[in-house]
């Protein structure tokens, strides 16, 4: 685990040598374009790639982010809008990272075999930090629904982020800052 | 007899929903400042900044502090010779939920029902607590209680023989298995005796009570410091990603209970641990 303070600089789409370069507890400031999806749209974009349907985004170098905004009040582009808890997401997971997923951004450990999907597929997971609404709102410059309006918090949003706080916890080679982290500072037997 | 009018009931309500989303009690905002001198994660440390820089966002720029603004929770001290005039009680708290959560452009995160899954679409039915008390006080404490924290409770029917040795393994247990999922560091909420379902109502309670103020009780006081040192032992820290403040605060709340019987219960709070109380 490396714990410099320095920030890593990433824009997406991400590319494998972006992801190469990532290790577990970097610190990252994220720009460009991600998706928002929750448990109904994850369920619903693995329906429609089983179907062989076109999904509403490009999944290659996508990053999603786990994240049901708070409504957005009037005058702002978006409400409250930090990370959602992330294993809820893992049934559908290694499926998008088949097809091209290469980040996702939520809070919260993931299960052994979206880890090992990670590791095969070459993609990272990101922690922002849960909770933190009112922050990461200020960080993201415009957001419009792009696909299942219908699910209203949980629809698909395009986000454009900027310098968006994110700590890599699961990188391309396997570890995990979650089980790092708590070993390291754990002081019962 | 003193007369409460439905009215005052319903815009107070009101008013300390959104209050609530907005404004981090300040005992919890000192705790986070605290927390930041002691931690020795510079990942830990990086957290609690951000933790303190999001509340002072969402108080100024009235945003939420986090998006999932919760299960309206609200807790009524009910004086006996309270009489509510113009309509029943628990419509005047819906009422207030309903206009709060709409005009504070919170986030309605109720279903309707738990297997078909319904949104109400206006944060209601509150989650509704009434304990009676003697005289004329009305009291409401208002506890927006996000979904991430309130999935990591637990509840177990312990033997009287687990003692106090079983009670302190199993709230370690409870938080290191929830790790990062309830946002850490909030308040662990701990339900000692009772029954089965009053025991989870006492680690709600334990819930209301400001960061630093101890059980009134020194045993149990005694029990809350040190179980607030074996859980910041466990190394879960800020957000599960390694760290010395995995809580702020651990409280506990305690019940007669039968013979046969050690109930306790675990109910966590993030580190959006919201409350707003008013009188009236
Ligand atoms: S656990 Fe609390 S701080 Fe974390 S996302 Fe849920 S409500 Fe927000």
């Amino acid at each position: 685990m490396k714990e410099s303070q320095e920030y890593i600089a990433l824009e997406t789409p991400l590319s494998n040598s972006d992801v190469e370069r990532l290790k577990s507890g970097d610190k990252v400031l994220l720009n460009g374009i991600v998706y928002t999806a929750r448990d109904a749209a994850h369920k619903k974009l693995v329906e429609t790639l089983r179907e062989g349907k076109p999904l509403p985004f490009n999944l290659k170098g996508a990053v999603i982010y786990y994240c049901g905004p708070s409504p957005a009040p009037p005058g702002r582009v978006i409400g409250a809008a930090g990370p959602t808890t992330a294993y809820r997401m893992d049934p559908y997971t290694p499926e998008l990272l088949k097809n091209g997923l290469k980040g996702m951004i939520g809070k919260g450990p993931r299960s052994d075999y979206v880890r090992r999907a990670m590791v095969e597929h070459k993609a990272v997971y990101f922690a922002a930090t849960g909770g933190a609404g009112a922050l990461l709102s200020q960080r993201i410059k415009a957001a419009k629904v792009i696909a299942y309006p219908e699910l209203g918090p949980e629809a698909i949003r395009e986000l454009i982020v900027e310098n968006f706080p994110l700590i890599v916890v699961n990188d391309i080679y396997g570890r995990d800052l979650y089980e790092d982290g708590q070993r390291k500072y754990r002081r019962l037997p | 007899m003193r007369t409460i009018r439905f009215e005052d009931i319903v815009a107070n309500l009101r008013n300390a929903c959104i209050k609530a989303n907005f404004e981090l009690p300040n005992d919890v905002y000192q705790a986070l400042n605290a927390a930041l001198d002691k931690e020795q994660s510079p990942i830990g440390r990086e957290i609690l900044s951000q933790l303190i820089e999001n509340a002072d966002i969402a108080r100024t720029e009235r945003i939420p502090i986090c998006q999932d603004t919760g299960t309206a929770v609200v807790w009524v001290e009910l004086g006996q010779d309270v009489h509510v005039e113009g309509g029943f009680l628990i419509d005047a708290i819906n009422e207030g939920v309903r206009q709060g959560y709409l005009e504070g452009y919170l986030r309605k995160s109720i279903v309707a029902d738990p297997l078909r899954r319904k949104n109400t679409g206006d944060n209601t039915p509150a989650h509704v607590h009434i304990e009676l008390v003697p005289g004329e006080v009305f009291r409401v404490t208002v506890l927006p209680k996000g979904g991430g924290s309130e999935n990591m409770g637990r509840l177990a029917m312990l033997m009287p023989a687990d003692g106090v040795d079983g009670v302190k393994k199993f709230v370690l247990d409870a938080v290191e298995k929830a790790s990062a999922n309830p946002c850490p560091p909030g308040i662990i909420g701990v339900g000692i005796g009772s029954t089965f379902d009053g025991v989870a109502l006492l680690a709600k309670k334990a819930l209301l009570r400001p960061i630093g103020e101890r059980h009134p009780d020194p045993f149990y006081a005694d029990l809350e410091l040190e179980l607030l040192e074996l859980v910041n032992s466990l190394g879960v820290g800020p957000q599960g990603l390694g760290g010395r403040i995995t809580t702020l605060d651990v409280h506990i709340e305690v019940a007669a209970t039968h013979i046969t019987s050690l109930p306790v219960a675990v109910n966590i709070n993030c580190h959006a641990a919201r409350r707003v109380s008013f009188e009236l």
